[in-house]
């Protein structure tokens, strides 16, 4: 078996293992949406309209949660020295790590995204784009949240430093995302929106491993 | 120039020098802008209010000059592992964010004249306020890790992050929502264009702010190089 199909199983089974998976994330996930209406009011009609937006939005932040042990605890215990002498290019590495957070968070959040979005009103419709949208996003969140994540290795205060690094860098995701969800919306379709928010998670997992890796062997040696 | 500037103590003696003069530079040259500000005639729709766009375009512009400015300093040191870059690239963020902060709070008193409001969820000021945050994620980075090189690395390789994403940023704030008026200084029709009665303030204010911006950054490096010098000093005087 290659060494980077060992080493997905092996971050996959630690996800499980030690975080309880995506459990957290979805519990996170799930309290935004509860207290949601509990601060602006149950009006079916004032949700609906933000129902969308919010569902993608609180799937961005649930997205940063786990982000800090993604690459602290390999750090901590040596793993990452291991990593970076083993053969597969410690950027190959990374990015292994990163699809692994992808799947064990990003996946099962998307799925539940269009779940919250109709809990909160939103069309049922929608749910297709929102899980397009959700797939997406959430494979780009987990690549540029890694490269916080890779940045902040030996600092104090990792998880917030993450959030402070990352958030500007989810401008353009979020945008496209909300843009696609208005147009889907209003019968546009929203494939304009989709297929920005795609290339944009396209280039987000072609170039987020050379900064991840660099940003690694910086607090290597 | 760069080549002569990246001895350490040529560099020191150049700024030593050159830090005052762009000093005085721009305290001309924001004197006569300024005087030019305030003699120029008012504007048929705006009235005296169009008086702080001497004030708040120059900002914007060096809001993102001074990022360039990290972008090459980061490059520089992360490339050739530096310490001068360094030094120059933590010297320029603190100066950055003070001009993009500058930029939104007179954006924000000029908003509200004319537009009505403080503030507008609109392209151009949501882009420069994820560039002033983006200037508090680098300065947070920065702070947070002990060591000094890894530090300095780290932050390096963020800036250049951002000196890839801000253009993405820019153009997908554009695509999503643009109330702000479009480019009048090098418009391409000639009836957009700034009269030549604003366009000399603002061309004399944006050479003071940026004269500025020069002397400013090269008293921080100086300062940085001193700081790092003296905690040498102390490592060597507790050793010995």
């Amino acid at each position: 078996m290659s060494p980077l199909l060992v080493l997905l199983r092996r971050e996959l089974a630690l996800a499980w293992g030690r975080g309880g998976g995506p459990l957290p994330a979805l519990a996170f996930y799930a309290g935004i949406t509860t207290l949601l209406p509990l601060a602006i009011g149950p009006e079916p009609d004032r949700l609906a309209v933000i129902a969308p937006g919010i569902a993608w939005l609180a799937l961005a932040l649930a997205s940063l949660l786990s982000l800090e042990r993604l690459f602290e605890r390999d750090h901590e215990d040596g793993t990452l020295d291991l990593l970076a002498l083993g053969g597969p290019p410690l950027e190959a590495v990374c990015a292994v790590k990163a699809l692994a957070q992808w799947l064990a968070t990003g996946l099962p959040l998307a799925l539940a995204a269009p779940v919250a979005a109709v809990m909160l009103g939103a069309p049922p419709s929608l749910a297709p784009v929102i899980v397009l949208c959700a797939l997406a996003g959430s494979l780009a969140f987990a690549f540029v949240g890694g490269m916080g994540a890779a940045l902040a290795l030996g600092s104090r205060r990792g998880g917030l430093l993450i959030a402070v690094i990352v958030l500007p860098l989810f401008a353009p995701p979020v945008i496209f995302g909300g843009g696609a969800l208005s147009q889907a919306a209003s019968g546009l379709g929203g494939t304009s929106g989709l297929l920005l928010l795609g290339a944009w998670a396209a280039v987000a997992v072609a170039l987020s491993p050379l900064a991840m890796a660099a940003a690694c062997r910086n607090a290597l040696d | 120039m760069f080549a002569f500037l990246v001895n350490p103590d040529r560099f020191m003696a150049f700024s030593r020098r050159a830090a005052p003069a762009f000093g005085i530079l721009a305290a001309a040259l924001i004197a006569v802008g300024l005087w030019f500000t305030f003699t120029a005639p008012e504007d048929y729709q705006q009235g005296d209010t169009v008086r702080i766009m001497f004030i708040h375009v120059p900002a914007a512009y060096l809001a993102m000059f001074s990022y360039v400015c990290l972008g090459i300093a980061s490059f520089l040191s992360l490339i050739f592992r530096h310490a001068l870059a360094d030094a120059a690239a933590k010297a320029c963020a603190p100066l950055g964010a003070a001009f993009t902060a500058l930029a939104l709070v007179t954006g924000a008193l000029w908003g509200k004249p004319m537009w009505g409001t403080w503030w507008v969820w609109d392209a151009r000021l949501t882009s420069v306020l994820v560039l002033f945050l983006f200037w508090l994620g680098y300065i947070a980075l920065r702070a947070a890790i002990d060591d000094e090189t890894k530090a300095g690395r780290a932050a390096a390789i963020l800036a250049l992050v951002g000196l890839v994403n801000l253009p993405v940023i820019h153009f997908s704030v554009e695509w999503w929502n643009s109330l702000h008026q479009g480019a009048t200084v090098f418009a391409a029709e000639r009836e957009n264009r700034l009269p030549p009665v604003y366009l000399i303030p603002m061309a004399l204010m944006s050479l003071g702010y940026m004269a500025a911006f020069g002397s400013m950054w090269l008293v921080r490096i100086r300062a940085e190089v001193w700081r790092r010098r003296a905690q040498v000093l102390a490592l060597q005087a507790a050793g010995s």
